[in-house]
């Protein structure tokens, strides 16, 4: 018993697999990619589908936690704190070995964060934001909600526009790549882009992992009865503020952690990243997949953004997720994946469960 | 000992004093009922001790200590448990999925739990499961287990309701008119729940319109008019108390 939920996940490794073995006979790994920048926004938007389908909360401002995490990790691998060295809070950090250095091209020593230290402070400051966020914010319902995470997305977005530290227009590049592992790197090397592929989809596949096992446990129960009916989870004992709060949190992690990852791979982040159209591209995605979909919202998001990346919607590309949106909402808000068919198919399953 | 105390409860909405200066008792172990004209303020009391409304005045206690004032989930997760009248089941969730998330005050398995599918939970979502499905066949209704709660006829869907409600072992049971909408032979099975609640010791409080289920098995009633309390005495008691007939009985006589 329990295991049913993981039928799909051989499934997408071995799809995964089979899409990179078919771009190297076909001589395309280009699309590798393509397909990498794809499952680091797969990740996002997984998570938000969780808030949005399961939770029956929206955000607006995913593309902040993003942005957090890719801007947060980006400035302190990138920047050269050789000047304020000296500085109490450097030295705090170097005392645990969480700098590194390192010599440019024209023999200065460069000093930085060793990548995995900015990863985990990234990771705790979008915590922290998205605790302080959430906690007023979710108080809010329906579209008063959808303003308020619409109001978070902007200002960060007019700060990373603003700071100096942040590149303001130019954003950050030349971000180093993340050695996760010896001999694993996340970066955008030519000879790395099999490597790097398998990486981000071995991310995608394990944040699944989690919250499929989410999804099928207690809680998750206990956040589908707050979609459901908020006051009569309540009055099942629910925390329903504490719920909502804490997968806010949870999706606003799962989107740093592809906002990092994207960053050290693509070497630079801008402040396009954080532009409300994104926020509002994901929620896309998460509304097209079928809202309280994981599968429907991993698909939509690889492909769309598949699509997107290799340019297929040319400048109309925020247009085509304000159309989705709006095409959804009136037609179909169950999600396109959600026909009739795989009702059958997921009917069939039950009664094949039943009997063992 | 009282088992839920209410002191000079009030609540109004606007000018209308909804509930007004109301105070009674539940003792531990009976079955007591609130009963009174429509809009006598018997879903707002509920509402009340439940914490799904802030009260204007008063306060309400149980087990001797003040709940008033506590969110709905932790009154809950003190051992108060509720129906509605207009029935709030789970959009989207299987009978046995609504019955389930009723165990969650006595199960435990958090965020990080669920994530990672420590094998302590297995054992507890089992047994999550098992009561919750011995509770469906207590209310005949097992074999809608795995359909869509919402979906269901009306006297389904007022069991699945009472099934979730008893699934987090309350020692109080809210119930607010559980028989309304039901036929005769569900309104006698309904009685005879209730008093089987009752026999394993889980205290009643019961707003009913059935005059004939209510002084069956109701060991005390309240009578309810206007907000204000205008009596509290034993169902033989009630029945011949002129005010409550006047007031109540007397304008709503084929009830
Ligand atoms: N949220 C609210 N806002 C304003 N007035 C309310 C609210 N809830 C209840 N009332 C009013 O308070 C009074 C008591 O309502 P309540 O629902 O408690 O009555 P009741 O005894 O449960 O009636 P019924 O037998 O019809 O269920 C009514 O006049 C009702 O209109
Ligand atoms: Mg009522």
């Amino acid at each position: 018993m329990g295991l049913k939920k993981y039928i799909p996940i051989p499934i997408l490794l071995l799809a995964v697999v089979a899409i990179q073995l078919t771009t190297h006979y076909t001589e395309t790994p280009f699309y590798l990619t393509q397909l990498t920048m794809s499952a680091y926004y797969a990740l996002l938007v997984t998570g938000l589908c969780l808030v949005m389908g399961y939770a029956g909360q929206i955000s607006l401002g995913h593309a902040g936690f993003f942005a957090i995490g890719g801007y947060t990790s980006a400035a302190l691998t990138t920047f050269n704190f050789t000047p304020v060295k000296d500085h109490a809070v450097l030295r705090f950090f170097d005392k645990f070995h969480l700098l590194m250095t390192t010599e440019d091209m024209f023999g200065d020593i460069l000093l930085n964060f060793h990548p995995w230290a900015a990863c985990v402070i990234a990771i705790i400051v979008t915590i922290i934001i998205a605790f302080a966020i959430g906690i007023p914010v979710l108080k809010l319902k329906g579209h008063y909600l959808a303003m308020a995470t619409l109001g978070f997305g902007i200002i960060i977005y007019r700060i990373v526009l603003a700071t100096e530290f942040f590149g303001e227009a130019d954003g950050i590049s030349e971000v180093p790549g993340f050695n996760v592992l010896p001999g694993v790197s996340v970066n955008g090397d030519f000879d790395a882009r099999i490597q790097n592929y398998y990486i981000a989809w071995t991310l995608v596949t394990i944040g699944l992992v989690l919250l499929l096992n989410l999804i099928h446990s207690r809680v998750g129960r206990a956040l589908r009865a707050i979609h459901g009916a908020e006051d009569a989870a309540d009055a099942m004992g629910v925390d329903t503020a504490g719920y909502k709060l804490n997968i806010f949190v949870i999706s606003a992690v799962f989107a740093s952690i592809a906002g990092i990852f994207l960053t050290h791979y693509n070497g630079g982040i801008g402040p396009s990243e954080a532009g409300v159209m994104k926020s509002v591209r994901y929620v896309a995605i998460v509304a097209i997949g079928g809202m309280a979909s994981l599968w429907g919202a991993l698909v939509m998001a690889v492909g769309l953004s598949f699509l997107s990346l290799r340019g297929m919607f040319g400048s109309y590309d925020d247009a085509v997720f304000g159309a989705i949106l709006i095409l959804i909402m009136l037609f179909a808000p169950d999600g396109l994946l959600r026909l009739h068919y795989l009702d059958k198919v997921k009917r069939f399953f039950r009664k094949t469960e039943d009997i063992s | 000992m009282a088992l839920l105390e209410i002191q000079q409860l009030s609540r109004r909405f606007g000018g209308l004093r909804a509930v007004d200066d109301v105070s009674f008792s539940v003792p531990e172990g009976i079955i007591k009922a609130v009963i009174g004209p429509n809009g006598a303020g018997k879903t707002t009391l509920f509402n009340l001790i439940a914490g799904n409304l802030p009260l204007s005045a008063g306060s309400v206690s149980f087990k001797e200590k003040r709940i008033s004032g506590l969110k709905p989930f932790q009154i809950a997760s003190k051992g108060i448990s509720r129906t509605y009248q207009s029935i709030k089941l789970y959009l989207g969730m299987t009978a046995l999925e609504n019955v389930m998330v009723g165990c969650h005050t006595h199960s435990s398995a958090g965020f990080l739990a669920g994530m990672f599918n420590l094998p302590w939970t297995w054992k507890e979502e089992k047994q999550i499961r098992e009561k919750s499905m011995e509770l469906l066949s207590l209310l005949d209704i097992a074999e809608f287990a795995d359909t869509e709660a919402t979906s269901l006829a009306f006297g389904q869907q007022r069991a699945v309701e009472l099934a979730r409600a008893l699934a987090s072992e309350p020692e109080l049971l809210l119930l607010d008119e559980p028989a309304a909408g039901l036929n005769i032979y569900e309104t006698a099975r309904l009685a005879e729940l209730i008093t089987k609640v009752r026999d394993r010791k889980i205290t009643v409080l019961l707003v009913e319109h059935d005059m004939s289920l209510v002084m069956d098995i109701s060991e005390e009633i309240v009578v309810l008019s206007f907000g204000r309390k205008i009596a509290e005495d034993t169902p033989h008691a009630i029945q011949t108390n002129r005010e409550v007939v006047r007031i109540y009985l007397g304008e709503d006589d084929d009830a």
